[in-house]
């Protein structure tokens, strides 16, 4: 089953453009991790996929929903699709709890008690049923982003888009967040993630994405990509992350 | 060279040219104080404002008619304010320009207009320009309407600046849950813009207050009176300022705390809550 499929996306800002034609397709059950330089455009393509941006040209499609056309009703198909934000964006004036209902019951309609349930569930998932009650301010980053994922999760979502989740982290609170993601890999969730932690490329995407200058560079499993890659540009790229020194480094 | 590094010839110190100057300020307050202390005629100035029997004689009609009718033309302009000035602050966010054009220019000619003018206006001019229709609530319906007036193009504006002030994640994150545009406006972003602009819109209360004193130019019934007009009316038939005083006293009874529950809350965002 292809779960997204992108053909000839292009969009620019202005006379700037971002994404140069992309074409990708992602099958259900994948977890397909987009690397590249800051500026490649990573983030505008998830963006388009669910619509918070829209397209100057070519397709999206997301199961049967084509994103890019006039009339699909954006809202009804953001509902079916999760995204997690590099700074978690969870509404503060919430409570943990709350922020994990308000959707449910404001778009899903989901009665109080229903809506409690399925937040308790999500958050007992992510390791923060005892937090319910705090703010967001209460809360360490890692446990900030954590209840981002488990707002997201609990709109039952068919595919999740993960935006640099953990580069607004502490590093020694990168760990847990990355445990969610590889246990909600492992449950068959699509995801498609951008992220620079290549550790987390290496162990649990099935498909390594580099992007470069609005295009796809090069694609594959993460062995042949990471490992053994084919261009020029990826090795560079490769290269400056894996230098010791940096934060980020292939552990 | 050494000429010019040598400080100049001083008879005194730095220090104690300040204290000099600080000392020299505290003897002209001093002064002005005992000038007016031995000069003012204080029999007569307790004669003229601080009347024990005239401001006996006000209660209890001033505070359970006039300063009850105050608050409440302040409550009843505040609240049309609110309403008409969030529609007018969504209007002037909204992507269909021409109520943009309306509200910036509503938001325009209503800041530089005098309230009295408004009151007038809507006082006067409805009822000329519509004689078979009236604003519902006699009296307190034209207040409303005409110090509400005003106050919708300030409150408008505040609010502007505080819903732009929410971050834009914030609506991004609750579109991406599959909220509307007007469903993430009223469930996540208003909220927080109503919380950053509370200071400001208690200042607008305060002002509000303030300008109710002018309903009376409406023609107040002995129901509908407010504190100043109140006060006026007592200070013609005893010839005595002293109601001037228990008016005063009682619009900083309001406005006072009100203004300190601002300074509250500011210092309280200050510190990043
Ligand atoms: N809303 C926008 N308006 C104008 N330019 C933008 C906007 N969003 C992104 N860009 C530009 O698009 C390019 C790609 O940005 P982005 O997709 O965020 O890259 P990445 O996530 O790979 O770092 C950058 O040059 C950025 O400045
Ligand atoms: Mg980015």
């Amino acid at each position: 089953m292809v779960a997204v499929r992108i053909h000839e996306l292009h969009k620019s800002f202005g006379a700037h453009e971002v994404l140069r034609g992309i074409d990708l397709e992602v099958s259900g059950g994948e977890v397909v991790c987009l690397v590249g330089p800051s500026g490649s455009g990573k983030s505008t393509l998830l963006r388009c996929l669910n619509g918070l941006e829209t397209a100057t040209s070519g397709t999206v499609h997301v199961g049967d929903v084509e994103m890019t056309h006039p009339d699909t009703d954006l809202d009804a198909a953001r509902r079916h699709i999760g995204m997690v934000f590099q700074h978690f964006n969870l509404f503060p004036h919430l409570t943990v709890l709350r922020n994990v209902t308000i959707a449910q019951q404001r778009v899903l309609r989901r009665s109080r008690r229903d809506a409690d349930r399925v937040a308790l569930a999500n958050l007992e998932r992510v390791g923060l049923a005892d937090r319910a009650r705090a703010y967001p301010a209460q809360l360490s980053g890692g446990q900030q982003q954590r209840v981002a994922i488990a707002r997201s999760l609990a709109m039952e979502p068919a595919l999740m888009l993960f935006d640099e989740p953990t580069s607004a982290l502490d590093p020694e609170l990168v760990g847990d967040v990355l445990a969610v993601m590889r246990s909600l890999a492992e449950d068959g969730m699509t995801m498609i993630v951008v992220t620079h932690e290549m550790s987390f490329a290496r162990d649990v995407a099935t498909r390594v994405v580099f992007m470069d200058e609005g295009r796809v560079v090069e694609t594959g499993p993460p062995a042949e990509v990471l490992r053994a890659p084919r261009h020029e540009r990826t090795r560079v790229f490769l290269q400056r992350v894996l230098e010791p020194g940096r934060d980020i480094e292939l552990r | 060279m050494t000429a010019l590094l040598r400080p100049p010839a001083r008879r005194l110190g730095m220090r104690a040219r300040r204290r000099l100057s600080r000392g020299a300020a505290y003897l002209v307050f001093a002064a002005g104080v005992l000038l007016v202390g031995l000069t003012a005629d204080w029999g007569r100035l307790a004669d003229a404002f601080f009347r024990w029997d005239v401001a006996r004689d006000m209660f209890p009609g001033v505070v359970t008619t006039a300063l009850v009718n105050t608050l409440l033309y302040t409550a009843l302009a505040f609240a049309f304010g609110l309403v008409f000035g969030l529609l007018l602050a969504l209007a002037r966010l909204s992507p269909v320009a021409p109520y943009r054009w309306f509200a910036a220019a509503y938001v325009e000619v209503f800041r530089g207009l005098p309230a009295l003018l408004v009151l007038f206006l809507v006082g006067y001019g409805i009822p000329l320009a519509f004689p078979d229709r009236e604003i519902p609530g006699g009296v307190y319906g034209s207040v409303a309407v005409g110090l509400g007036a005003t106050a919708a193009a300030y409150t408008a504006e505040t609010l502007r600046a505080g819903i732009q002030a929410v971050p834009r994640g914030q609506s991004e994150a609750a579109r991406s849950l599959g909220m509307s545009a007007p469903r993430a406006m009223m469930s996540i972003v208003l909220p927080q813009a109503l919380r950053i602009v509370t200071p400001p819109l208690t200042n607008e209360f305060v002002s509000l207050t303030k300008d109710t004193s002018l309903v009376y130019v409406l023609g107040v019934t002995a129901g509908t009176i407010e504190l100043t007009k109140y006060a006026g009316d007592v200070l013609n038939q005893r010839v005595n300022a002293t109601p001037l005083v228990v008016a005063g006293l009682l619009y900083l009874a309001v406005t006072l705390p009100l203004s300190q529950l601002v300074r509250v809350l500011e210092r309280r965002a200050a510190r990043g809550r």
